[in-house]
């Protein structure tokens, strides 16, 4: 059995070697759907883990209530709830320093909107974001040029501006900003500081906002609610346990007694469960980009079969002569197997280095342009490509295979 | 001793239409004999030595191969006996393409249960058919002549007491089929028993004796009274 195999492996291999075209040929199917599924899954692993360290970038730390009710941990729901006004003004102050949620660094609300900002003859469309002055303890941003704004001139509705640091650029180039006066819908206001660039952080870009005292926003806006607030906590074993301080007090805020959660009219959640949200999505996209690669390794396999199916006929007398000089079925059936076998193997270790090289190529460039991208190739991903393929050959080998060990040797001698 | 035996055997194909393409053969072969296998075209020669040679089994009759029953044995045995007690040489060489002479010759050692110096044997039998010089040659880069005796030497490796021929000088010119035809004498003078397949005359006497093969049947089986000993110099026809 053992010598079998043997005999088998190396008329294989020199089978092969003597017809290197058709061989080469039939490996770049499965050399191409093993980089494939390689570079996709190493780059589902880079961008999860950029992507996930935007959002842990963010501070762990930190709390946000949505208006509007949502399952727990279901953060979508609120985050494309625009029209529920159930979040005011003054629940952010009802949070702030309230000594039944101690353990709340600082909390901030906020609202958000777009619009042109103007100065001088020079124009930019950028996000506009109404705040409280409470913004950069809750954000751990920090201030480049001037100041922030003051409580007093958010509750005195002033009309004050904090610009990040990408329209500072785009309005006044190296010019100088503080006590210039920018026209925002019509209105004019000043500005009284530049925040330093942060680049975008858990999805959001820092840099290319405006910042205005909420109240300010709220009245040119016409409305009376909140979109967001945002809680800092002093450390991570207290994010639970502010969760709950946070419903209890808005609860009471809301006039709601049924404490059980359901009848909530806003929502609680911490980056951590966004973080794992954002690892559920990005999961499933990983496994569908890699099953769509793995297709590919389909259509390889298919293209084996192909490829030996014309092999066996065109190798007829070669396959009548061994018969005639005493090889027996099993022989055949094996010597064609393992061409198949050795084919998608050499091929997919072609295709392993491939996909290293092209996955490390990958990474070099998106480090190149500023992104922290992880180079990931896991050890499981190349037994599973080596595992997936050898399938491949001999699910594919077979038919050609058995087609082979029982032709008739006297046909085959015959064949023309 | 004989070396083969039948009795009554023939070879049919179709199931409700039969053609006979062998009927009722009877002869043995002693070790160490050299018979020609003689017929025109279609006669059903060819069918007889696919049987002979374990390639084919016959539809009746018995066929005592060394004393064996070969109705008695499976696939696998025919195998096993096609490699170690038969060879085979062909009209049209049967060389693997793209394949040095020293691997082709090697071919049947793959499949030989006794692989015992197996590249010394190679190289000795190349020697016996003069192609020494010719080991390392792909097979289509050698001349007919060189085929044939690179196929012999194949045939040969594994010390078989039988060397079926099916007319091995049919794609030769007619030096290069003296050539081949004078091994296939020497290896009978060494002991080897030879079959050869043929349809000419003058092929078919260079053997010790001659079976005619007419339409299946079987229709003389002479001795040769002068056997024509062939040189490298002599020219068959």
């Amino acid at each position: 059995m053992l010598q079998q195999i043997t005999q088998a492996a190396i008329s294989s291999i020199s089978s092969l070697w003597e017809n290197k075209v058709r061989s080469i040929i039939t490996m770049i199917g499965i050399v191409i759907g093993v980089s494939s599924v390689l570079i996709i899954m190493s780059i589902g692993v880079g961008a999860q883990s950029l992507i996930l360290s935007q959002i842990e970038s963010l501070g762990s730390n930190l709390i946000s209530v949505s208006p509007g009710h949502a399952e727990e941990g279901d953060m979508l729901a609120g985050f494309f709830n625009f029209a529920v006004t159930t979040l005011k003004y003054n629940d952010v102050t009802y949070l702030r320093s309230n000594r039944y949620a101690p353990n709340l660094v600082d909390v901030a609300g906020y609202n958000r909107g777009f619009g042109v900002v103007k100065w001088r003859s020079e124009s930019y469309d950028t996000s506009l974001n109404g705040t409280t002055a409470s913004y950069l303890t809750v954000e751990g941003s920090e201030i480049e040029v001037g100041r922030f704004f003051t409580e007093e001139e958010e509750i005195n509705l002033s009309r004050v501006a904090v610009l990040g640091s990408a329209v500072k650029q785009e309005l006044f180039g190296e010019s100088d900003t503080v006590g210039q006066r920018i026209k925002i819908g019509g209105a004019s206001y000043e500005v009284i500081g530049v925040i330093k660039e942060r680049g975008t952080v858990g999805l959001e870009d820092y840099d290319d906002q405006v910042l205005l005292p909420i109240r300010t926003t709220q009245r040119m806006m016409g409305i009376n609610h909140i979109g967001l607030i945002r809680a800092r906590v002093d450390s991570d074993e207290n994010i639970d346990k502010s969760i709950e301080d946070i419903k209890v007090l808005l609860r009471e805020q809301h006039g709601i007694r049924d404490q059980s959660g359901k009848s909530d009219d806003f929502s609680v959640g911490s980056s951590v469960q966004t973080l794992s949200l954002v690892t559920t999505i990005t999961d499933g996209l990983r496994f569908f980009l890699t099953a769509m690669a793995a297709l590919s390794l389909l259509v390889g396999g298919i293209g084996i079969m192909n490829i030996m199916l014309i092999s066996v006929t065109e190798r007829t007398r070669e396959i009548g002569l061994r018969k005639a000089v005493g090889a027996n079925n099993f022989d055949i059936l094996g010597q064609f197997l393992l061409e198949a076998v050795f084919v998608t193997g050499l091929g997919s270790i072609i295709g392993i280095v491939i996909g290293i090289i092209v996955s490390f190529l990958i990474a070099i460039g998106v480090r190149f342009a500023g992104f922290d991208w992880a180079f990931v190739i896991s050890p499981s991903s190349i037994v599973l490509a080596l595992v997936v393929s050898a399938g491949i050959g001999l699910f594919f080998g077979y038919y050609p295979a058995l087609k082979a060990s029982k032709l008739d040797p006297i046909e085959a001698l015959r064949y023309e | 001793m004989n070396i083969i035996e039948i009795k009554n055997l023939s070879r049919t194909y179709g199931d409700e239409v039969k053609t006979y393409a062998l009927i009722n053969a009877s002869f043995s072969i002693q070790k160490g004999e050299f018979v020609a296998i003689m017929g025109p075209s279609g006669s059903g020669k060819s069918t007889l030595m696919h049987v002979l040679g374990l390639l084919d089994r016959a539809t009746s009759g018995t066929y005592l191969f060394e004393n064996r029953d070969v109705s008695t044995l499976n696939d696998n045995e025919l195998a096993v006996l096609r490699n170690e007690e038969i060879g085979f040489v062909f009209q049209a060489f049967n060389l693997l393409p793209r394949t040095t002479v020293f691997k082709n010759v090697a071919l049947p050692l793959i499949y030989a249960r006794d692989k015992s110096e197996g590249n010394k044997r190679v190289r000795d039998i190349l020697e016996k058919v003069n192609l020494s010089h010719r080991l390392g040659y792909l097979t289509n880069q050698i001349s007919g002549g060189e085929k044939q005796r690179v196929a012999i030497a194949r045939a040969l490796i594994n010390n078989p007491s039988v060397v079926f021929a099916d007319e091995p000088t049919g794609n030769l010119d007619s030096k290069s089929g003296v050539q081949v035809i004078e091994i296939l004498q020497k290896l009978n003078d060494e002991g080897h028993t030879i079959i050869l397949v043929t349809h000419e005359t003058e092929t078919a006497e260079c053997a010790d004796r001659v079976i005619n093969i007419v339409d299946g049947k079987i229709v003389s089986d002479k001795r040769v009274k002068s056997k024509k000993r062939v040189s490298a110099n002599d020219l068959i026809k």
